[in-house]
């Protein structure tokens, strides 16, 4: 198998021995290859640019998907105070896969950073390489006849042809990072136009179509244990025994401070779904 | 004999050092066809972590041609069983 490193070499000096046969004059060849390494030097920077923007879009999506988990669970909790499980359940439910999106954000976000920095730091070696390049050529112009020239150019403007393959490379993986995230942002955005963020309290009562998709995507055992939680915190403070209190889970209580020592309230059969 | 990592840059390594890389190239090699992905973390890091100790690094104005080219030290399995498509920066 050619990949791990056969393959690279081979499509590296295809390329730059392409580059060399354009032209028939050395002193044309190198003002040739100068000129298209500056060009690409642009195009670099247009991918990192790119990088940029993508990561810029999923840091704005992450922004609002913690919005909505706040407000969701703000929303559970005042459902589980109201005594309406039913809307407890959705808003943890629509909060649970905002919480999935949101890890996968971070993964991503985390990712496409790294691809930036390393995009950068072969900006920066390439336009070293082409510097250099440019002082050579300079050098080989004045002092070399056309044969050595040949020879010459031929040496650096591998040096240089390399430099740009590998940060070709860099840049494909990165685009090809970019173009998965693009795929789970597009996906986001298509769960926020459905409604599945929005605020529950402004739907019906009756469970949509949405609501079906919902439980089907989050897991229903974190969304139970979420509610049990929440009834447990509130249940303690509200002391109307709706809910069975967790001992030693007992959140600070809004309405009636309980004394440090109190007892906790024996669970409540079928308090608990 | 020059070798380049990818993404990190070029080292010049004596010519007595080939058969370190062949051996620990061959070894990385041996576990991507094998197409089971353990072992190959370490075995390519270990290929990499020779070239970078026994190797210098070359300096961003030396214009050379590598002798071998490995892949980017963050290089995944799945991504080393498959073959890069060839469409770099180079002009055509």
């Amino acid at each position: 198998m050619a990949g791990l490193t056969g393959r690279m070499s081979t499509v590296v000096k295809a390329k730059v021995s392409k580059l060399l046969d354009r032209a028939e004059d050395p002193a044309e060849t190198l003002d040739y290859s100068y000129q298209k390494q500056v060009e690409q030097l642009q195009n670099v920077k247009k991918g990192i640019a790119d990088v940029v923007t993508a990561k810029k879009r999923l840091q704005m999506q992450e922004t609002t998907l913690q919005q909505s988990v706040v407000k969701l669970d703000t929303q559970a909790r005042q459902a589980v105070s109201a005594g309406q499980e039913d809307l407890a359940r959705q808003a943890l439910e629509r909060k649970n896969v905002a919480q999935t999106e949101l890890q996968g954000l971070d993964t991503q976000v985390s990712e496409l950073e790294a691809q930036q920095q390393k995009l950068t730091d072969s900006e920066q070696k390439l336009r070293a390489k082409i510097e250099a390049f440019r002082t050579k050529k300079e050098v080989i112009k004045a002092q070399y006849s056309a044969a050595e020239a040949q020879v010459k150019i031929s040496e650096a403007a591998t040096g240089v042809g390399e430099q740009m393959a590998d940060v070709g490379l860099a840049m494909q993986r990165a685009v090809d990072k970019t173009e998965n995230m693009k795929a789970r942002a597009d996906a986001v955005s298509e769960l926020e136009a459905a409604g599945t963020f929005d605020d529950i309290t402004a739907l019906g009562s009756g469970e949509d179509d949405i609501d079906r998709q919902l439980k089907a995507l989050s897991s229903t055992s974190a969304v139970d244990d979420d509610l049990a939680k929440m009834k447990a915190e509130i249940g303690a403070g509200a002391g109307d025994g709706g809910a069975a209190p967790a001992a030693g889970e007992i959140a600070a209580a809004p309405s009636e401070p309980a004394p440090a020592e109190a007892a906790p309230t024996p669970p409540v059969e079928g308090g608990q779904s | 004999m020059i070798v380049r990592i990818s993404s990190e840059g070029q080292y010049r390594l004596a010519d007595s050092d080939a058969a370190g890389v062949e051996e620990l190239r061959g070894k990385a090699l041996e576990i991507v066809d094998s197409g089971n992905e353990d072992g190959f973390a370490d075995a390519f890091a270990a290929l990499l972590d020779y070239v970078r100790t026994h190797g210098e690094l070359l300096g961003d104005d030396e214009l050379e041609g590598s002798d071998v080219i490995l892949p980017p030290a963050d290089f995944s399995f799945e991504e080393a069983g498959r073959e890069f498509t060839g469409e770099g920066l180079i002009p055509d």
